[in-house]
């Protein structure tokens, strides 16, 4: 019965599952230290150097590896999802759920598609103008990545989301991190304090990094804080 | 049967057959003792339900005292209701309060459709242990024990897993009706011990596919099962079954 293809099987969408999160993980730690070069006071020089690193094209097979890897989660995200929802039809009246388990950790799909909105708006405000439209700054073309996050993090609302949806970011890791090690079988009472120490200081320490970059730019770009 | 003092609105979810669409039908109840269990308390609701010539509320019981895993009734929102690592039938009534309003509902998953009112069809899990959940043995006298050594550990750790009754109250709780629970406390129990080695890979194949095609969820490690498991079984098995499938998969044919 395991002929007819493994890759059919729930348990190996899982470990694609796992695989696919903590590949994102880790994607996410190198997004967030060249984010942060952003903030280095010297007119946005060294991010800028750092994202025309980026646009070499050595870079490339790994700009297609990411979107690979958000693809496969997204898509094994919504197999499974679907599988899931098929396994119970009818609800039950009243549940108590709150009682054996977090919210968060039956909010994955949620939590993931707000994550998935939030993509599409942050890939068209930056990865798209930036590989295709080009874009324009004070009436000339440019390519200034630093210059575009000023003007994109110049409106409120923009900074809004962008801080909203870590929130999103931190809930969908604060399960998700040690969810994939469960997954992928790494599950020992030596280890797991190690694991879900580092899932917590993860969750928390990369969204509020990742929101702490447009709120001081803002307060910057409007004079609230100085350079 | 002892009488006391508890007056309750029980919440019951009534269904013909698997066939018919079901509904809740609400019954007043009172005379009830805090020292009954719950399944006592149905049956005083059931005596009266049969003089008034209504037909009684069908439910699942056998040994009623924890281990034959029959008892399968949601009780307000939660399997077995609202003690953690009991049954049904060890649960008392003096876990609830006088004047209560008690909602019970049958398992719900698409793998245990419902026989009648509360009473569902596990038989889903007898197929996922016929899939794997035995060892072959030849017959013949027994070995002698000193033949297969085992440490304590393991096999400590086998019994606990062994300890899983089949209720299904994992597969109630869990939001995605996933039965990975059972499953890897039943690939667990042999897989720790020796008897269990020769049919290791395929048995983890074998009744993981069953699962899946009985219509089991897949797991998002909520942890709702091993919350209220009336046995407690760890979902630290749910990750030895995974570390096992992924070695069978990759080294059988
Ligand atoms: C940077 C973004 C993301 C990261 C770092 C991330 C990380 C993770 C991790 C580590 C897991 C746990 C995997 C497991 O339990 O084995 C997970 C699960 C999940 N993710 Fe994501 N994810 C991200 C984006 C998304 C998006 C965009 C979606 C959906 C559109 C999504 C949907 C899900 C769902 C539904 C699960 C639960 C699946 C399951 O446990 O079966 N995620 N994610
Ligand atoms: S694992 Fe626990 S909840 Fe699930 S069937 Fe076994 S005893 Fe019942
Ligand atoms: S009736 Fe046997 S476990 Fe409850």
């Amino acid at each position: 019965m395991n002929q007819k293809g493994i890759f059919k099987n729930v348990v190996v969408k899982k470990y694609i599952m796992g695989l696919s999160g903590l590949f994102l993980i880790l994607f996410l730690l190198v997004h967030l230290s060249i984010n942060l070069c952003a903030l280095i006071p010297d007119g946005g020089n060294t991010f800028n150097e750092l994202a025309e690193f980026m646009d070499l094209p050595v870079i490339k097979p790994l700009e297609v590896g990411l979107f690979i890897g958000f693809i496969i989660h997204i898509l094994d995200a919504l197999v499974l999802t679907l599988q899931n929802r098929k396994a119970r039809k009818n609800g039950y009246e009243v549940s108590a759920a709150n009682a054996n388990s977090k919210w968060y950790s039956r909010s994955m799909g949620i939590l993931g598609t707000l994550l998935l909105m939030f993509l599409i708006i942050h890939l068209a405000h930056f990865w798209f103008p930036n590989r295709f439209t080009g874009y324009e700054l004070d009436g000339k073309e440019s390519h200034n990545l630093y210059q575009l996050m000023l003007y994109t993090f110049n409106e409120l609302w923009i900074v809004v989301l962008y801080v909203l949806v870590q929130i999103s970011l931190g809930y969908h890791l604060l399960h998700g991190f040690r969810s994939a090690f469960q997954t992928l079988g790494l599950n020992h009472p030596r280890y797991n304090t190690i694991i879900e120490g580092l899932g917590v200081i993860y969750s928390i320490t990369v969204p509020l990094l990742f929101a702490v970059i447009p709120v001081i730019l803002y307060l910057r770009i409007h004079g609230y804080i100085p350079y | 049967m002892s009488h006391g003092d508890m007056n309750l609105t029980l919440k019951i979810w009534r269904q013909k057959n698997t066939e018919t669409k079901g509904s809740f039908e609400t019954y007043p109840i009172s005379g009830i003792s805090p020292d009954m269990s719950f399944l006592e308390m149905i049956d005083v609701l059931n005596e009266k339900l049969i003089v008034e010539g209504k037909e009684p509320v069908a439910f699942d019981h056998d040994c009623r005292e924890g281990i034959c895993g029959m008892c399968s009734m949601y009780i307000n929102g939660r399997p077995h209701g609202p003690k953690n690592a009991v049954t049904t039938c060890q649960l008392h009534m003096r876990s609830f309060k006088n004047g209560d309003t008690i909602v019970i509902e049958p398992w719900r998953a698409s793998a245990f459709p419902v026989i009648k009112d509360l009473a569902v069809d596990r038989t889903s899990f007898d197929r996922i242990m016929a899939a794997g959940g035995f060892v072959s043995v030849n017959t013949g006298n027994a070995q002698d024990a000193n033949n297969l050594p085992i440490s304590k550990e393991d096999a400590d750790e086998s019994f606990t897993s062994a300890a899983c009754i089949g209720c299904g109250a994992c597969v109630a709780a869990c939001k995605n009706a996933s039965a990975m629970l059972f499953v890897s406390a039943k690939v667990s129990q042999y897989a720790l011990l020796p008897q269990g080695q020769p049919e290791r890979k395929s048995r983890v194949l074998a009744m993981v596919a069953q699962m899946e095609e009985e219509g089991f969820g897949s797991c998002t490690n909520t942890g709702a099962c091993e919350a209220e498991c009336p046995k407690g079984i760890s979902i630290s098995n749910i990750a030895r079954l995974n570390r096992e499938y992924l070695g069978a998969a990759l080294s059988s044919k």
